[in-house]
């Protein structure tokens, strides 16, 4: 290990590490803009659920090299082409997870919102979407931590964050192992990190739920 | 806005799938009245009261409050006037207690702190301490949410209330506690409550008016509970109401009429020759009373009065509130067979056999038979 290099290096590493951050938040908070809506009208229509499961599985499955390359062609050498990849992978959990939160309010509280008198929207904004915040979040943190380790592919195009420390300052330098380990150790550290923050937001937004029963 | 009458015409119900739930159904639930609607399961209770605040369309005829139909008013409008209460609560698991009960005066537009100020009122209307305020229905025992329920629905001071069997998911004991206090609550209140049951108990202790109904959504008979008792119009009804019909139209009877002897009444300062008299007469047993004539105990004619020996009155009855059920529990409790009857402030009045009882019930039924032909 390297520490001189680590120390010469500090704000290059804090930059790919800013980097990293944005690279990873970014699509999970567009793949929410686009799953909320989505696994809303799912859980009011249910015969479009099965269509939009299979859609968003199978984009899942597309190798994300597969689509790098495509994209490079409609937008180019662009942080767009590493988001929108990453983007598309949180479909498949995030709208699952919505439509999951949507069933988990109990048939009653539905009954008793709209027999005192609730609105479809006034239902959907005050109590629907209150009730299935566990599990939205709980979408929310799977696909952050498992974009926070995806995002060091783009690395191949030249925006990986932290990924960068795998190919430019790693493999290219001769296998300099120093800026590798660097690299592991900070993804992860973020991985954990994150995942603390999101459990914490949680608690935060959901003061009403039992706790310890795995949430 | 005042308690409102509602008007069941021709109304019926077909479900898409061809089920009749609801036949023709013409009834009217009175203005300050609790109507209890009851009947075996799947007999159409439910989608009965869900069609009053608009939960479900009737297919033909219409349901009318004071008059109007309930279809001009905008539904959401409509159901802010009208109380609701179902089985499981349902309350809203993401907000506290006192919002809960706060919802919907603040959906009328009430602020949030003049709301919560009614809710915390609320609260304790329904037996509630203003502490169980902050919590979380799941917080909550099955008997509290039950009561936070109630509260809820009454948090806006609708005219009319609908209450799909709000009481039947507790133990039988919070039960009989929730029924009484809800008794009380009505007393003060005086809504327009529809019930929902199908425990024939309940029925009778809650309701103004039952309206039983038989599978296929018919409505076979609409009677106060006395009358339903002592005259079911046909073998469903009576079948329904079970086998203790008889024991039970006694909760309808009124015991002031029960001949009372004073002669068994006795204190520590009884003459011995008194008690032996007693005895001779058939007597075993003498009611020992205190200085203040509260019941102390049974006492053997053939012993010394003592407090020591006493066997405890384990039921009293009052003539000028209770009936006739009470009175002959009351006999049928005691060591003498003889019911003890007090006053309002506990003092004894006398004592009456099971036979004078009995006399007293066959009166009270031959006159409410001449009250019903008379009316
Ligand atoms: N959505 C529905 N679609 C089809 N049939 C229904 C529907 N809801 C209820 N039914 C049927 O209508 C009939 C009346 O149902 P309802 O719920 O009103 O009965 P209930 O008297 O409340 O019964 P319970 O005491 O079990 O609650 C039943 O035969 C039931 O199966
Ligand atoms: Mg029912």
């Amino acid at each position: 290990m390297n520490w001189e290099w680590v120390t010469g290096h500090l704000p290059l590493i804090g930059q790919l590490l800013g980097e990293h951050v944005f690279l990873s938040v970014l699509p999970v908070v567009i793949g929410l803009a686009v799953s909320l809506p989505l696994g809303i009208v799912c859980s009011r229509y249910p015969a479009l659920y099965g269509p939009v499961l299979l859609l968003t599985s199978v984009l899942y499955a597309v190798p994300s090299l597969a689509l790098f390359v495509f994209l490079l062609g409609v937008t180019g050498l662009h942080t767009t082409t590493v988001v929108i990849p990453l983007a598309l992978y949180t479909l498949s959990v995030l709208v699952r997870n919505v439509v999951d939160g949507m069933r988990s309010v109990p048939d009653a509280v539905r009954d008793a919102a709209v027999g005192m008198g609730f609105g479809p929207l006034r239902r959907l904004v005050q109590v629907e979407l209150p009730i299935a915040v566990p599990l939205i979040m709980a979408g929310t943190r799977v696909a952050t931590v498992s974009n926070i380790s995806m995002v060091s592919i783009g690395a191949l195009l030249g925006f990986g964050g932290l990924g960068q420390l795998f190919t430019t300052y790693g493999i290219q330098l001769n296998f300099f192992l120093t800026a590798i380990l660097t690299g592991v150790v900070l993804t992860v550290a973020l991985a954990v990190a994150a995942d603390t923050i999101i459990v914490g937001i949680q608690r935060l937004l959901t003061p009403w739920a039992p706790r310890g029963a795995g949430r | 806005m005042w308690p409102a009458m509602i008007t069941f015409e021709h109304v019926t119900k077909r479900y898409p799938d061809g089920t009749v739930a609801v036949e023709d159904l013409d009834l009217v639930c009175p203005t300050g009245q609790i109507t209890v609607f009851v009947g075996p399961s799947g007999c159409g209770k439910t989608t009965s009261l869900r069609m009053i605040n608009r939960l479900l369309e009737p297919t033909e005829g219409r349901i009318l409050v004071d008059g109007n139909d309930v279809r001009e008013r905008d539904a959401s409008v409509l159901r802010r006037d009208m109380g609701y209460v179902i089985q499981q609560a349902g309350l809203f698991p993401h907000r506290t207690v006192l919002d809960n009960v706060a919802t919907v005066p603040m959906l009328l537009g009430v602020s949030r702190k003049e709301a919560r100020r009614s809710a915390a009122e609320q609260l304790e209307r329904v037996g509630l301490v203003p502490e169980l305020g902050k919590r979380y229905p799941y917080q909550l025992s099955g008997g509290q949410q039950q009561r936070v329920g109630v509260a809820r629905a009454l948090a806006a001071d609708p005219p009319i209330m609908l209450m799909d069997e709000p009481f039947s998911a507790v133990d039988p004991v919070v039960r009989g506690d929730l029924q009484r206090e809800f008794l009380r609550l009505q007393d003060d209140i005086g809504k327009t409550i529809v019930f929902v049951t199908h425990d024939v108990d309940e029925a009778v202790k809650l309701g103004d008016q039952i309206a039983v109904f038989a599978t296929g959504g018919h409505l076979v008979q609409v009677d106060t509970p006395e009358r339903l008792l002592a005259a079911p119009a046909n073998e469903f009804v009576a079948d329904f109401l079970g086998g203790d019909r008889g024991i039970r139209r006694l909760t309808f009877l009124a015991s002031d009429r029960v001949g009372l002897d004073e002669s068994d009444v006795v204190d520590s300062t009884v003459a011995p020759g008194l008690l032996e008299a007693l005895g001779d007469a058939g007597r075993d047993w003498a009611l020992l009373v205190g200085a203040d004539r509260h019941a102390v105990g049974w006492v053997p004619t053939s012993g010394v009065p003592a407090a020591a020996a006493a066997r405890p009155v384990e039921r009293t009855f009052n003539p000028a509130a209770d009936s006739l059920r009470v009175a002959l529990d009351s006999a049928l409790l005691s060591p003498a067979g003889r019911a003890v009857a007090v006053d309002d402030d506990g003092r004894v009045l006398g004592t009456a056999a099971h036979a004078d009882i009995l006399r007293a019930v066959t009166d009270e039924v031959a006159r409410s038979q001449r009250v019903e032909a008379a009316s």
